[in-house]
């Protein structure tokens, strides 16, 4: 992985189909280690995947020999509970080997139900209870600030999460202290546990109130790899305000029957479900 | 008792400049209480370093746990109601469980908030923050113990809570009181009972000691201004050798401070002990000294249920 950023902006079109593939067995992984695990959220890992690729494959600037590294950018995955699409982004970029991501959730392994800072090799923050990493990524931010550091710090956010308070505190805070060397990313996937997130409780206009809140907003396709990019470089090259990047996905993205499915957010494929996932993602692993 | 008053927040600030100063790590965040918790000091003398996030306590605490994230000694402080209650769950999961060096410094606690009522007397923070593993809590007597406290744990990586209150209290100490986190500091020598008390009841306690004296009644009194890790060898060696206990504090009887005593008793060396602090019901709106009177933690109760204690002696 790159130690020094790399210019992924000049020609967006380079190795796209080497992180194409990079996604589709990260796809791979999570849903082999959400099987060997017994339980887990297949559904919202596979949305935020393509993000979570485009970050460590291309746009942050980090190094797997060296996980603690002062200067890397940062990554808060505030949606703790898709852990398993972190878990194997982490795994491929080279912070642990691919086999460990099968002893996810079993006991005594490195790779925790939710995020574990202290467990992880790469985890930068522990998560899991919604609505609180926003607030974390920007204090990241502003040490990066108080030492005249230069890394960037993410922060992926789901679209349920957001009906948390403290999440539009921080969205208030963050453009308060125009922490520009933040961005967010909305894994806008349209759905929660119990429903669609406008039937439970509505988030639109969603666009229009983070640019009420002081914020640079992008929206993109989510799963566009290019997009994606391009949406970073723009977040990386805007002064003055945080940038987020709403990401407009499919829960369960890249297995037809977990694609749109409620029951898929916490549910673990079975033996059946597991091998027809595995077909469909193609490749080998 | 004659006591010299003191106000112990100050401690507080005072001590949080000349960290800054010694420090460059060292931040401090506030939500719109600087004036009453004295961060405002620090902010006067280091205002880039200073982070008041407004009326946004799990923001707040949120904040605090990514600068601290970054190598920053991090300083977060409002009222004790709004820094456990409001922000519990910001603390547990974004603070102790990462087990970040983030010193959560409440002001405010306890029944002598007085006027404002139970919205804001806090009696059940010392619980709250005793439960969670990786935390360190302090009660703080005065202002000398409070700044000492303050300076010390800046130096001791890790999640802190310190406790203080909003009235002058009783000064004990003086500039060269060493504070020691875990470690109880005795105040008065005795044979019959140990009163261990925290907080504003240290000096009740002492005072409350110097009246069971006339009658014949020698108390022992320790100041346990560190809840967690609970002083297990001072209580164990005063149940031995003084046989009772009576613990003072001004919080819910239910797992404050007297309760972590109880738990080293039953298990070490089972002695008779009594519990002087708030029952378990909500405060209400009074002058400090009048709630005092009214929720038993006064000089009078704590002689009663020495006497109860000593009774109950085999
Ligand atoms: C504070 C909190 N409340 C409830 C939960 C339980 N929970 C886990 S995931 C989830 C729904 C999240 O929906 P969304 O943010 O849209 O996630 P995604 O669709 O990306 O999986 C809930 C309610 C939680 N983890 N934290
Ligand atoms: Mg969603």
């Amino acid at each position: 992985m790159p130690l020094e950023k790399i210019d992924y902006w000049q020609d967006l079109d380079a190795n796209l189909p080497d992180i194409q593939n990079t996604a589709r067995e990260a796809r791979r992984w999570i849903v082999k280690m959400i099987h060997e695990a017994g339980s887990g959220h297949p559904g919202g890992s596979l949305s935020a995947v393509d993000i979570l690729t485009a970050l460590y494959f291309r746009v942050m600037r980090h190094d797997p020999e060296n996980p603690l590294w002062e200067d890397r950018d940062r990554l808060v995955l505030s949606k703790g509970h898709s852990a398993p699409a972190l878990y194997s982004t982490l795994a491929l970029s080279g912070y642990f080997e691919k086999d460990e991501l099968l002893t996810l959730r079993k006991l005594g392994s490195r790779l925790q139900g939710h995020p574990s800072k202290n467990k992880t090799p790469g985890i930068d923050m522990s998560t899991g209870s919604l609505g609180q990493g926003l607030s974390i990524a920007i204090g990241m931010a502003l040490g990066a600030r108080l030492d005249r550091k230069d890394y960037r710090v993410y922060c992926i956010l789901g679209d349920g999460e957001s009906q948390e308070g403290q999440l539009w505190e921080a969205a208030m805070a963050a453009s308060h202290y125009k922490v520009d060397n933040l961005c967010a990313i909305l894994d806008r996937n349209q759905l929660q546990i119990d429903g669609p997130t406008e039937k439970i409780m509505s988030l639109e206009p969603v666009f229009p109130k983070f640019k009420a809140f002081g914020w640079h907003v992008v929206e993109v396709n989510g799963h566009d790899l290019k997009e994606l990019l391009r949406a970073f470089h723009e977040a990386e090259t805007y002064k003055g305000k945080p940038t987020i990047i709403i990401a407009n996905t499919i829960k369960g993205k890249g297995v037809s029957f977990m694609e749109g499915s409620l029951k898929f957010h916490g549910k673990a494929p079975s033996k059946e479900e597991l091998k027809q996932a595995l077909e469909e993602l193609g490749g080998d692993a | 008792m004659k006591w010299e008053l003191k106000n112990m927040r100050p401690g507080f600030g005072e001590a949080l400049v000349e960290l800054g100063e010694r420090y460059h790590q060292v931040v401090a965040l506030n939500a719109d209480l600087s004036g009453s918790t004295t961060t405002a000091m620090f902010d006067a003398a280091y205002p880039e370093r200073f982070f008041n996030v407004g009326v946004a306590e799990q923001n707040m605490m949120g904040i605090a746990a990514g600068l601290a994230t970054t190598g920053k000694i991090v300083f977060a402080s409002t009222f004790a109601m709004f820094a456990t209650g409001r922000a519990y769950d910001q603390i547990r999961q974004s603070i102790a469980y990462p087990k970040l060096n983030v010193k959560i410094v409440a002001t405010h606690a306890g029944i002598t908030v007085g006027g404002d009522g139970a919205s804001h007397q806090m009696h059940e923070d010392l619980a709250l923050m005793r439960v969670l593993p990786h935390m360190t809590v302090i009660a703080p007597a005065d202002y000398w113990e409070t700044k000492k406290a303050v300076l010390k744990v800046a130096e001791t990586p890790g999640p802190c809570y310190i406790r203080t209150g909003r009235t002058n209290t009783p000064l004990l100490y003086d500039e060269d009181y060493k504070f020691h986190i875990g470690r109880a500091n005795r105040l008065r020598d005795g044979d019959d009972v140990t009163l261990i008390a925290v907080g504003l009841m240290v000096a009740k306690a002492l005072e409350a000691a110097e009246e069971l004296e006339k009658i014949g009644i020698s108390a022992r009194v320790e100041n346990m201004s560190t809840i967690k890790p609970i002083d297990k060898k001072m209580i164990i060696k005063a149940a031995k050798e003084t046989g009772a206990i009576v613990t003072c504090e001004e919080h819910n009887m239910i797992v404050g401070m007297g309760s972590a005593v109880a738990e080293v008793l039953a298990g070490y060396e089972p002695v008779p002990q009594r519990r002087v602090g708030i029952p378990d019901v909500f405060g209400e709106s009074g002058e400090s000294e009048e709630l005092m009177e009214a929720y038993g933690l006064t000089v009078e109760n704590i002689i009663a249920n020495v006497k109860k204690a000593v009774s109950m002696k085999r």
